[in-house]
């Protein structure tokens, strides 16, 4: 299948991998993968960004602008609105903190998202003549969604990253039986399955609570967007329904601009969310204020949120070794950690860490590890594929042992074809794509009169005329089409001779072929005509002595080629000879 | 009645005759449309319905255009429906108008029409056999709605009785059910549902569904349309009940399982469907699968955890090893939740076809729909399966930490509905007391329900309980009476746990006093009432108690008689000698003197007037006493003395030595006649609504001393107005009484020998043709003769009662408001034995000027605590003019009742054509009130003069 669409797939694909070749050698993606040596523009009919991670978007000013590409960039309404913010902070970071030249501008952010044309849930964008585009929720962050790309009757679903299981913001990814040629699915969690969401949310809770009982601080690092914003959620409606009075910050910067666009999507969040913004607005939070770094020698018991979520550097780093000293206090560290990294080293119970010009810096406050992840666990992968149905399915993003297993589970328990390519390496599917023809009304509702009901079970013949004209194919009567091409009607009859050993006479060789007849084809008008043939509907049945040897009677038997069918049925049943009765 | 029933008759005509000319006149379609619109918001009679039919036919044949024969099409089907029509002359015709008919739209709607002549004629097999005939036929028409509608046809009047299939040989006696199956692979997804739902129909009315249909529908599982899957998951579900023990192939293996489990297995599949729709389908049928074999049942609440293929175990299995280890959850180690063994690629199956897991993903739905449906399914499984109920409590306590109150609510009522299958261990009743905290008042008191009915196994729980129940007390201190009350249960079902707290709860110490602790603290009485309850089945327990706490004892049995036991105490009597609950209710001694005293009333019948006045006056106080003294009798004695204080008005009021005064003394004597008469009518009614669990035999005692005072009154009334003219009116009323008296309680006027209205019916005749004064003649002596009716009693009958519980009245500081403005009122009350309480309970604020308002709360202030019981919390607006100084204004419940919602009138009454039709006669004098059903309690307010 060599179509636009699956370029453009790849293209997401080669997007979404960004992040991972970024840190390992290169900043960006080699573009050239996908043109060799030749405009962007002419080879891609469209570029899709799933949602707005960096890892996923976070090279797109680069290609559009740096590379240059003109075509469309489409994204949901909330990624369109988040994404320059991070895009934006991506560059300061970059080239203001770390001095990097070659980079793309705030100007070139802007231009790149002037590109960019928004979609709805379950739009259907017409990209061109032939490719369209859908998108379907997809939970994991704000604006995540899967796509569907459609030409003609063949499709390809991306999922982008997703999550099957709701969270205190978001719902679960929701895809319809759209049965595509394809499934491209993420593989983060191909072997685990998670545990029930609301335990951990209960020790989390549990653990908080206790501290700040005990009047301790809890320190919490997140990255900015997305489990930041589940976790506010958590606590906040905790302290309103436990009535709890200690005061709960978030460092401020990015997140309140982002809040403010969490504030706006309502639409896209959970049931709970949506029910109830008209009362209140969840992400209009009433016990978390902004944090001001004055606050973290303040006394009495708190909990605050910074960043960056793996005590690197930052402002979570520097509360960190405030309140490190103190038993009372606690840090939860809410998601996974690079190794390196200061929140690794105290995750893996380091209880002396060396910091910057050799000073020793002793923990004493506890250390909680708490996994909020929002990918897909094998089972929701696998409840994703239950309810698309594809009919091939593509692993990524994902380590390749794991997948292996999964993909030896899909091929098991959906009897589909499942692929996991390496990078650069090409998968040729095929796929059986339908042909539409046009077919007259007045020929449809004459052949299904004809018969009974349509039966799933059962093929249903029927007699047509195929018109191949203009790259377009009709299926019209017989009669129509002669009219069409100006042609006069011909009859086209086959005839075939059938030898039956029967000493008798003619006619009684001829009567006992017509009882014979009469008593298999119970559903036919067979008739014995006066002048000694017999005729089935219109198939005509003659009888005459062989010339040579009269034992021997030749049948003669006729037919239309429209009772093809029945003749042929005809002449084999004749064939097979006469019953042995005498009668 | 005459002049009327002739005006009626010369109307009639003139109906059919009017559409007649009307759609005549019509010279579009249009306006033919228009009329018969018009045509359609006004009832018809019965007696004219036929000829409106046959003008709608008429017309029906001449119109070309589709949409008016459409509207004529539904009319017939809406005139079908009247009351007392019988559709049958009308059958042919409207089978007749399907054969020309070509709009598939039209169609559709004759056959609707069809079914509903069919259901109306259900006591005609021949009839329903002939329809199913017409709706086989039509079964292969190409629209889906025609198609649609025969199937439905089909499934509301298809023969059910193996019987009559046999008898009537016909086309339709063919299996209806294959019929139907054939239509489970239809193309259109309407149709197919329609097929599935005739099925169920067919099923209700009572034919067994054959197993082959099994296979079938679990094919439509995998349907591409919601509504196709969630029928199907109904199906199923039927079938499952039908053919449990039935054995079925699982599909490519060659083991066999039994159907309610191989079905189990399906709706589970069924919970993690992609519509919410089936999943909540799904998830409420799971709890009525109860015959399910415990090995699936176990399996729903499994999910294999893994990590990189090595098995993990779950929170909830790793809190029972912590526990069990004696080590309490330090939950300090990262990895604390490291995965242990390797795991078999091979033996690990993602997507189980089984039951595998289905409550968690149910319990984990994104919408709470589908997670109350999964909770409620989860309570009757586990009411079933005592180890299934062990099992499924983490899960619950883990929904008890929903983002929805609802949720959180369902899964607390839950538990406490298996608590007595379960054990709560120590880590379980920890995140069970953190919701204490919550600040939903509902949550806090459904908790301590739960807490009431809980088994705890350690003292250090009960400690925990007593502890976060004593914060929770300080943190909101409103809860007090549903603490003490959780307190109270917590101590008499675990006596042994308590008494060795006892020193440390009430700080004694072995040689010296300690301080007097204050006797107003509500936590202070919480602690008291927890020792108190232990202590009445743990005798060595007073040995512990300290002086005071043996004068604090005295004095809240005294003051909270209801939350502390009589204790056996060293030095003290026991002043009530219980009854012990082992005696059944026929040999309790209370019950048996209710029996006999009323034996005792009911055989003295021959008495000389006085006599039984007094032995009534007497039998009316005993029972009344009675009723004070026991509780459970109370309901029972209440209804018995208000029956006999209505006898013994109307012998008082009927004394002949009063009525054959002299004319001055009149007036006296029918000033107290009337009012025992209306006293009466008052009492009857309270006998009617109050009381829960008075049945059809009560009720017909009631109504027969509702007539009698009736005809007192009437009496009563004929001696004192002049002139025949008002009498006639009320007479003819009175005669009507008797009349739907005797509709009504039909069957029942054999049991009524010798009573007024036995008297009554049998003088019917000459009663309707005499002289209002002549009636009364007759009633009179009718009244005094009659015979007193036995009152039978039913097993339970509670009296409704109503306390409200805020606003206390207590308060000398005036509710302070603008005048003109509203000030809310938080009312706050406890309802027992009330009967659709959202209907009948409204409040009633009276202010000091006499002017009165009725408060009707909205039916979410109502709630529903357990059987019997309800809460009402609500609030009241209150508004005046301006005061000059503060006022009391009273606040009240009221029980509203409504005549025609009684149980007897409900019989006749029948659902009539359209809601447009004019009141049954029934209705007329159907009579609405109220009864007050709750002390009233004074709120003291002022309203203000508003400045300007």
């Amino acid at each position: 299948m060599v179509l636009p669409a699956a370029l453009t797939a790849l293209l997401t694909l080669v997007l979404s991998a960004a992040l991972l070749q970024f840190c390992l050698k290169r900043r960006f993606p080699d573009f050239s993968y996908i043109t060799q040596n030749g405009r962007l523009t002419d080879f891609l009919d469209c570029v899709i960004i799933s949602h707005f991670h960096l890892d996923h978007c976070g090279a797109l000013p680069y290609f559009s602008e740096m590379v240059g590409y003109d075509g469309p960039i489409y994204m949901t309404h909330p990624t369109k609105a988040i994404c320059p913010i991070l895009l934006e902070d991506y560059r300061k970071i970059t080239v203001d903190k770390k001095g990097e030249t070659n980079f793309f501008t705030s100007q070139m952010i802007k231009d790149c998202m002037k590109k960019v044309v928004a979609v709805h849930l379950h739009q259907t964008v017409q990209v061109d003549e032939e490719l369209e585009i859908k998108a379907y929720y997809a939970g994991h962050v704000l604006g995540a969604a899967m796509f569907q790309i459609k030409v003609g009757c063949e499709s390809v679903v991306y999922t982008g990253d997703y999550n099957m299981t709701p969270d205190r913001h978001l719902g679960a990814a929701w895809i319809d039986k759209c049965r595509p040629d394809l499934l491209i699915s993420e593989s983060t969690y191909a072997t685990t399955i998670r545990d029930s969401k609301r335990c951990r949310e209960r020790d989390f809770l549990k653990k908080v609570h206790e501290t700040v009982e005990r009047g301790g601080k809890v320190l919490i690092p997140v990255f900015a967007l997305g489990r930041a914003q589940e976790l506010c959620i958590l606590l906040e409606t905790f302290w309103e329904r436990m009535n709890l009075k200690a005061p709960i910050y978030f460092s401020t910067g990015l997140t309140e601009k982002a809040n403010h666009y969490y504030k706006l999507f309502i639409t896209w969040t959970n049931q709970k969310i949506r029910k109830t913004f008209v009362q209140r607005n969840m992400f209009e939070f009433k016990h978390i204020k902004a944090f001001d770094r004055a606050f973290a020698d303040n006394p009495g018991p708190m909990v605050v949120f910074a960043t960056p979520g793996m005590l690197h550097a930052g402002q979570s780093l520097q509360i960190f070794r405030k309140w490190a000293g103190n038993e009372k206090n606690m840090v939860i560290m809410p998601g996974y950690c690079v190794q390196g990294t200061v929140g690794h080293k105290i995750l893996s119970g380091q209880r002396k860490l060396e910091m910057e010009g050799r000073q020793i810096l002793e923990v004493k406050m506890q250390v909680e590890y708490m996994s909020f992840s929002a990918h897909a666990d094998a089972k929701g992968i696998m409840q994703l594929i239950r309810q698309a149905e594809p009919r091939n399915v593509l692993l990524v993003h994902g380590e390749a042992k794991k997948m292996e297993f999964l993909k030896q589970k899909i091929e098991q328990e959906f009897h589909v074809s499942c692929y996991m390519p390496a990078n650069g390496e090409t998968t040729t599917i095929f796929t059986n794509p339908s042909i539409p023809v046009d077919i007259s009304l007045g020929l449809l509702k004459r052949e299904t009169a004809i018969g009974l009901l349509p039966d799933v079970k059962k093929p249903k013949l029927m007699h047509g005329t195929l018109i191949m004209k203009d790259n377009s194919f009709r299926l019209v009567s017989p009669e129509q089409a002669l009219k069409e091409l100006g042609l006069a009607e011909h009859q086209l009859r086959f005839t075939c001779r059938v030898h039956i050993q029967d000493p008798r006479k003619e006619h009684e060789t001829v009567l006992r072929v017509y009882n014979h007849l009469k008593g298999v084809l119970k559903d036919y008008s067979v008739q014995h005509l006066p002048d000694g043939s017999i005729t089935v509907e219109s198939i005509l049945i003659q009888a005459t002595a062989h010339s040579e040897d009269q034992g021997t009677k030749v049948l003669l038997v006729s037919w239309t080629y429209q009772d093809e069918e029945l003749g042929s049925y005809l002449t084999s049943l004749l064939k097979k000879g006469l019953p042995q009765s005498t009668s | 009645s005459e002049l009327h029933l002739s005006k009626l008759r010369l109307t009639k005509p003139s109906k059919s005759a009017a559409l007649h000319v009307d759609l005549c006149k019509a010279t579009s379609p249009a306006d033919a449309l228009q009329y018969l619109l018009q045509f359609a918001r006004k009832p018809v009679e019965v007696e004219s319905v036929e000829g409106v039919v046959r003008i709608l036919l008429e017309h029906y044949y001449k119109e070309n255009d589709a949409s008016v024969r459409l509207k004529i099409a539904s009319l017939l089907g809406l005139l079908s429906k009247t009351a007392g029509f019988s559709p049958d002359c009308i059958m042919d015709d409207a089978i007749n108008t399907l054969q020309n008919e070509k709009s598939h739209q039209v169609l559709a709607q004759l056959l609707d029409t069809l079914l509903v002549i069919g259901t109306k004629l259900t006591e005609n097999p021949s009839v329903r056999m002939r329809l199913v005939e017409v709706a086989c036929k039509h079964l292969t028409d190409s629209s889906h709605g025609v198609r649609n509608k025969c199937l439905q046809l089909i499934g509301c009047l298809g023969p059910v009785e193996k019987g009559v299939a046999k008898e009537v040989e016909s086309q339709a006696a063919k299996d209806v059910q294959k019929i139907i199956g054939d239509h489970f692979n239809d193309q259109d997804p309407r149709v197919r549902t329609a097929a599935i739902k005739a099925m169920l129909q067919l099923h209700e009315r009572g034919l067994k569904l054959q197993q082959a249909i099994y296979s079938q529908a679990c094919k439509l599982l995998a349907d591409d349309y919601e509504q196709v899957r969630s029928a199907a998951v109904q199906l199923i579900w039927v079938l499952s009940q039908l053919y449990p023990e039935s054995i079925v192939p699982i599909p490519s293996s060659n083991e066999e399982i039994r159907l309610v489990d191989d079905a189990f297995g399906k709706i589970c599949h069924m919970v993690s469907d992609g519509s919410w729709v089936v999943r909540v389908q799904a998830a409420k049928l799971l709890g009525s699968m109860q015959q399910v074999s415990s090995h699936f049942l176990e399996q729903t609440l499994d999910k294999k955890l893994m990590s990189d293929l090595r098995r993990k175990r779950t929170a909830h299995e790793r809190a029972k090893e912590l526990y069990s280890s004696g080590e309490f959850s330090s939950g300090r180690k990262w990895g604390d939740d490291a995965p242990k063994e390797e795991i078999d690629t091979g033996a690990v199956n993602l997507i189980e076809s089984g039951a595998c897991g289905a409550f968690v993903h149910g319990l984990e739905d994104e919408m709470y729909e589908v997670r109350i449906a999964a909770v409620e399914a989860l309570c009757m499984l586990a009411q079933s399966s005592p180890s299934f109920a062990e099992k499924c409590l983490d899960f619950l306590v883990d929904m008890f930490n929903d983002e929805i109150e609802e949720v959180r609510l369902q899964s607390i009522h839950t538990m406490r509905k298996i608590s007595n299958n379960i054990t709560l261990r120590e880590d379980q009743l920890d995140t069970v007391l953190a919701v204490l905290e919550d600040s939903s008042r509902d949550i806090r008191e459904a908790l301590h329900e739960l807490l009431c009915c809980t088994n705890v196994s350690t003292k250090e729980g009960i400690h925990l309980a007593l502890v976060e129940l004593l914060k929770n007390l300080t943190k909101y201190p409103t809860d007090r009476e549903s603490i003490w009350k959780c307190l109270k249960f917590l101590g008499s079902r675990h006596p042994t746990l308590v008494l060795p707290l006892v020193p440390e709860l009430l700080s004694t110490h072995p040689f010296f006093d300690t301080p007097e602790p204050d006797m107003d603290d509500p936590a202070y009485i919480a602690v008291l009432v927890l020792i108190f309850n232990a202590a009445k089945s743990c005798p060595t327990m007073p040995a512990l108690f300290s002086d005071h706490t043996f004068r604090h004892y005295a004095y809240l049995r005294d003051s909270l008689s209801h939350l502390v036991p009589p204790l056996r105490l060293p030095g003290r009597k026991l002043v009530s000698s219980p009854v012990s609950p082992s005696i059944t209710p026929h040999e309790d001694p209370s019950q048996q003197f209710l029996h006999q005293s009323l034996e005792r009333v009911y055989n003295l019948q021959h008495l000389d007037p006085q006599g039984i006045q007094e032995l009534l006056e007497f039998t009316i106080r005993d029972l009344q006493r009675l009723g004070e003294l026991q509780s459970e009798l109370a309901g029972m004695a209440d209804f018995t003395a208000t029956y006999l204080q209505c006898q013994l008005l109307l012998i008082k009021a009927l004394q002949e030595k009063l009525w054959n005064v002299a004319a001055p003394l009149y007036l006296k004597q029918n000033a107290l006649a009337s009012a025992a008469a209306k006293q009466i009518l008052e009492e009857t009614y309270k006998m009617e609504f109050m009381y829960s669990g008075v049945e059809s035999r009560q009720v017909v005692i009631i109504h027969h001393m509702r007539l009698q005072a009736k005809a007192l009154q009437l009496i009563v009334t004929a001696r004192t107005t002049r002139g025949v003219e008002p009498l006639f009116g009320m007479c003819e009323k009175f005669l009507q009484e008797v009349d739907s008296f005797q509709r009504c309680f039909i069957s029942e006027l054999p049991h009524m020998q010798g009573s007024f209205v036995d008297k009554l019916l049998d003088l019917m005749p000459r009663l309707v043709t005499s002289k209002p004064s002549e009636v009364v003649k007759i009633l009179q002596t009718t009244l005094r003769q009659s015979t007193f009716l036995h009152l039978p009693l039913p097993e339970q009958l509670h009296r409704a009662t109503a306390n409200i519980i805020e606003p206390t009245g207590e308060s000398d500081n005036p509710l302070r408001f603008t005048s003109g403005l509203v000030v809310a009122l938080d009312v706050d009350a406890t309802l027992e034995h009330v009967q659709d309480p959202q209907g009948t309970v409204k409040v009633q604020v009276l202010y000091p000027d006499g002017q009165a308002q009725l408060i009707h709360p909205k039916p979410a202030d109502f709630r529903n605590p357990g059987p019997g019981r309800h809460r009402l919390i609500t609030q009241v607006y209150l508004s005046h003019t301006a005061w000059t100084e503060p006022c009391q204004i009273e606040v009240r419940l009221l029980l509203a009742y409504n005549s025609n919602r009684s149980k007897a009138s409900a019989k006749i009454l029948k659902s009539t054509w359209s809601e447009s039709l004019e009141a049954l006669p029934q209705s007329e004098n159907g009579i609405e009130g109220t009864i007050p059903f709750s002390k009233p309690v004074k709120v003291y307010i002022m309203p203000k003069p508003a400045r300007r």
